[in-house]
C-alpha cells in the first residue's frame, strides 16, 4: 500500500493541469512576443491565464506577474518593497520568525545591506496575532511579510486583520501564500494584501511556475532584467504550458475550496486524535487555525530520519524537521521558534493531506506509526532514561 | 530510499545486537540529544574478549546501522583488536555513507573506545588516555 502523505512538499499533478499543458505544447508553442498568429495566439493563450488566475484571487489581470515559483515571487516582493522605502529613508521591516527560507534569507541579505529586521514570535507556540504586528509598526516601517499559513505546522495566520492594520498604517504588506491558495479562500482586494505569492506545484499544478500578485502602485524592482515581458518587470519568455497549467489547476482547486477542505479536514482530524492517543507526543501548530491537510507532531526519544525511513518502507511518504533530514545540525527554525527544543523537535513528523487521500490511507498511517514509534523508542538510550526516571519528560 | 546503501537499509531495518545488558562490564555512552545523535554500547567481557555487545541509539537511520555494524565487528574479537576499530572500517563495511552522515560513523568507534574505558576505569586498567578522544567536546556537536 503506498499512502502520499507529504503534500506540503508538492502534489500529484491533476489531470486538468497536465491536459491544458499538453494542448498549450501541442498548438501553442508560439512566442507570445512574436508578431506573427502564432505568436499572437501564444499570446492570448497567456492573458487568458492571467486572467483566470486574477479571477481566482480578486485582483485585476495586470497585477498578475508569472515568475518561476513561490521563492522567486518571494525575493522579487520583499527586495522590491524594500528599494522602495529605502528611497523614502524607511529601512525596517517586520515579518515572523516561522517564515519559509525564501522569505528568512532574503531579509538576512536586505540586513547585511542595512535594514533592520523584527521577526515576531510565535508567542503561545502556535501562531501569531495582528496585535504583535500593529505593535511592532514603525514610522520607518516599509514592509509587513507574514505567510498566510505555515508549511510545517499549519498554523493559518491572521491576514486580513494583519491586512486591515497595515493598510491603515501605510505599511506594504505581502503574504507568502504558497500552502494557502487554493486550500483556503483569499480574496487580496477584500483581505487588504499588497503583495501575495504562490506556486503552482502546491495545488497540483506544474513545477517551476508561480505568480507574484502585486497591487497597481506597487513598483517592482527587476531580478531578471530582459525583454518586455511581464510588463517589464520579469525578463524571459514566458514558460507558457507551465503558465496554463497553473492557472487550469487554481482553477480547479478554487472551485472545490468548501467540498475538499471539509473532506481532508475530516481526515486530518481522525489523524490527529489517533496519534494523540501516543504517549508523550504533542501536536504542532494551531489547533483551531489550521490548513485542511497539516498533521504535525514531535514524539519524545525518537529521531524523525529514522522515523521517515521506517514508514517508507510501510508505504507512507511523510517529511520530518529533523537535523538529519534538513542537512544541517539544527533541527527546524519553524519547531525552534515555536519552542520545541532541540531534544523533542528531532522527533518530528509532518504528514500533509489532500483529496486523493482516503480514510483507508489514514487507517494505515494510523497502524505504522504507533509501530514504529513504539520500535524506535524501543532502541533508544534517551526512551530508556525517559522510562527509569533518569531524565525527565518534556512532552 | 536510495539515500542509502542497501547494506546501510538491511541493518537499519533489521539492527543487529540492539538492547541492554544486564551487569555489563563495560558501558559508554556517546552523543548528545540536542545535536540528534546518542549511542550507547554495553560490552560483556571474558579473558580480554568481547563476548556480548548489545547497543541503544537514538539517532537516523545511518546512526542506527553503524551501531549495529560496529557491534557485529567486535562481537568475540578480543578488547585490543575492538580498540582499532576506525569509523572509516564501519562506513566501508557498510558500503559508504553519505558525506553528512560520516558523523555517525564516528559515533561508533567512540562509543566503543568509551565502553571500553570504562571496562578498564571498572577494573582498574591503566590506559593510555590519547586514545580514549572526548566525545563531548568534539566539533561535530559545538
Amino acid at each position: 500500500m503506498k499512502v502520499y502523505a507529504d503534500n506540503a512538499a508538492t502534489t500529484k499533478m491533476s489531470d486538468i493541469a497536465i491536459a491544458a499543458m499538453t494542448d498549450c505544447y501541442y498548438k501553442y508553442y508560439g512566442n507570445p512576443s512574436s508578431l506573427h498568429t502564432v505568436g499572437q495566439e501564444a499570446k492570448e493563450k497567456l492573458e487568458d491565464a492571467r486572467a483566470r488566475v486574477a479571477a481566482c484571487l480578486g485582483c485585476e489581470p495586470k497585477e498578475i506577474y508569472f515568475t518561476s515559483g513561490g521563492s522567486e515571487a518571494d525575493n522579487q516582493a520583499i527586495i522590491s518593497a524594500a528599494r522602495s522605502g529605502a528611497k523614502k529613508g524607511k529601512k525596517h521591516i517586520i515579518s515572523t520568525a516561522f517564515e519559509h527560507h525564501a522569505v528568512l534569507h532574503t531579509l538576512q541579505r536586505l540586513e547585511k545591506e542595512g535594514f533592520e529586521i523584527t521577526l515576531l514570535d510565535v508567542h503561545n507556540g502556535h501562531n501569531i496575532t495582528a496585535h504583535q504586528v500593529k505593535d511592532a509598526i514603525r514610522e520607518d516601517t516599509c514592509l509587513v511579510t507574514a505567510m498566510y499559513a505555515n508549511n510545517e505546522i499549519g498554523s493559518i495566520l491572521p491576514i486580513p486583520e494583519i491586512g486591515a492594520i497595515c493598510k491603515a498604517a501605510g505599511v506594504i504588506f505581502h503574504t507568502d501564500a504558497v500552502q494557502a491558495v487554493g486550500h483556503i479562500h483569499i480574496n487580496v482586494k477584500e483581505q487588504n494584501i499588497d503583495m501575495l505569492s504562490l506556486s503552482a506545484h502546491k495545488f497540483h499544478g506544474p513545477k517551476g511556475v508561480g505568480v507574484l500578485y502585486a497591487r497597481r502602485g506597487i513598483a517592482l524592482q527587476n531580478l531578471i532584467d530582459g525583454g518586455a515581458q511581464e510588463r517589464g518587470k520579469r525578463g524571459g519568455t514566458e514558460n507558457l504550458p507551465g503558465i496554463c497549467g497553473l492557472a487550469a489547476a487554481l482553477e480547479d482547486a478554487c472551485a472545490h475550496i468548501d467540498e475538499n477542505a471539509a473532506k481532508v479536514s475530516a481526515m486530518r482530524d481522525k489523524l490527529i486524535a489517533g496519534l494523540s492517543q501516543i504517549p508523550h507526543c504533542a501536536l504542532n501548530g494551531d489547533p483551531v487555525n489550521r490548513l485542511p491537510g497539516n498533521v504535525s507532531f514531535c514524539f519524545e526519544g525518537i529521531e524523525g530520519e529514522a522515523l521517515l525511513l521506517y514508514l517508507d518502507a510501510y508505504g507512507i511518504c511523510a517529511s520530518s524537521g529533523s537535523a538529519c533530514t534538513s542537512g544541517s545540525l539544527d533541527p527546524s527554525h519553524v519547531l525552534l521558534a515555536i519552542g520545541r527544543i532541540h531534544d523533542v523537535a528531532h522527533g518530528s513528523l509532518r504528514l500533509s493531506l489532500d483529496h486523493n487521500n482516503t480514510n483507508e490511507d489514514i487507517d494505515h498511517i494510523l497502524t505504522a506509526v504507533p509501530q514504529v514509534v513504539s520500535l524506535l523508542r524501543n532502541m533508544s538510550p534517551v526512551w530508556r532514561d525517559l522510562q527509569n526516571g533518569t531524565r525527565e519528560y518534556i512532552l | 530510499m536510495a539515500l542509502y546503501s542497501e547494506v546501510v537499509m538491511d541493518h537499519f531495518m533489521h539492527p543487529r545486537n540492539v538492547g541492554v545488558i544486564e551487569n555489563p562490564d563495560g558501558v559508554g555512552q556517546v552523543g548528545n540529544a540536542k545535536c540528534g545523535d546518542i549511542m550507547k554500547i554495553y560490552l560483556k567481557i571474558e579473558n580480554d574478549i568481547i563476548v556480548d555487545v548489545k547497543f541503544e541509539t537514538f539517532g537516523c537511520g545511518s546512526a542506527i546501522a553503524s551501531s549495529s555494524m560496529a557491534t557485529e565487528m567486535i562481537k568475540g574479537k578480543p578488547i585490543s583488536e575492538a580498540l582499532t576499530l576506525t569509523n572509516k572500517a564501519v562506513a566501508e563495511a557498510l558500503d559508504g555513507l553519505p558525506v553528512h552522515k560520516i558523523h555517525c560513523s564516528v559515533l561508533a568507534e567512540e562509543a566503543i573506545k568509551s565502553a571500553v574505558k570504562d571496562y578498564y576505569d571498572r577494573n582498574g586498567i591503566s590506559y593510555d588516555p590519547k586514545f580514549f578522544p572526548d566525545c563531548e567536546h568534539c566539533e561535530h556537536c559545538e
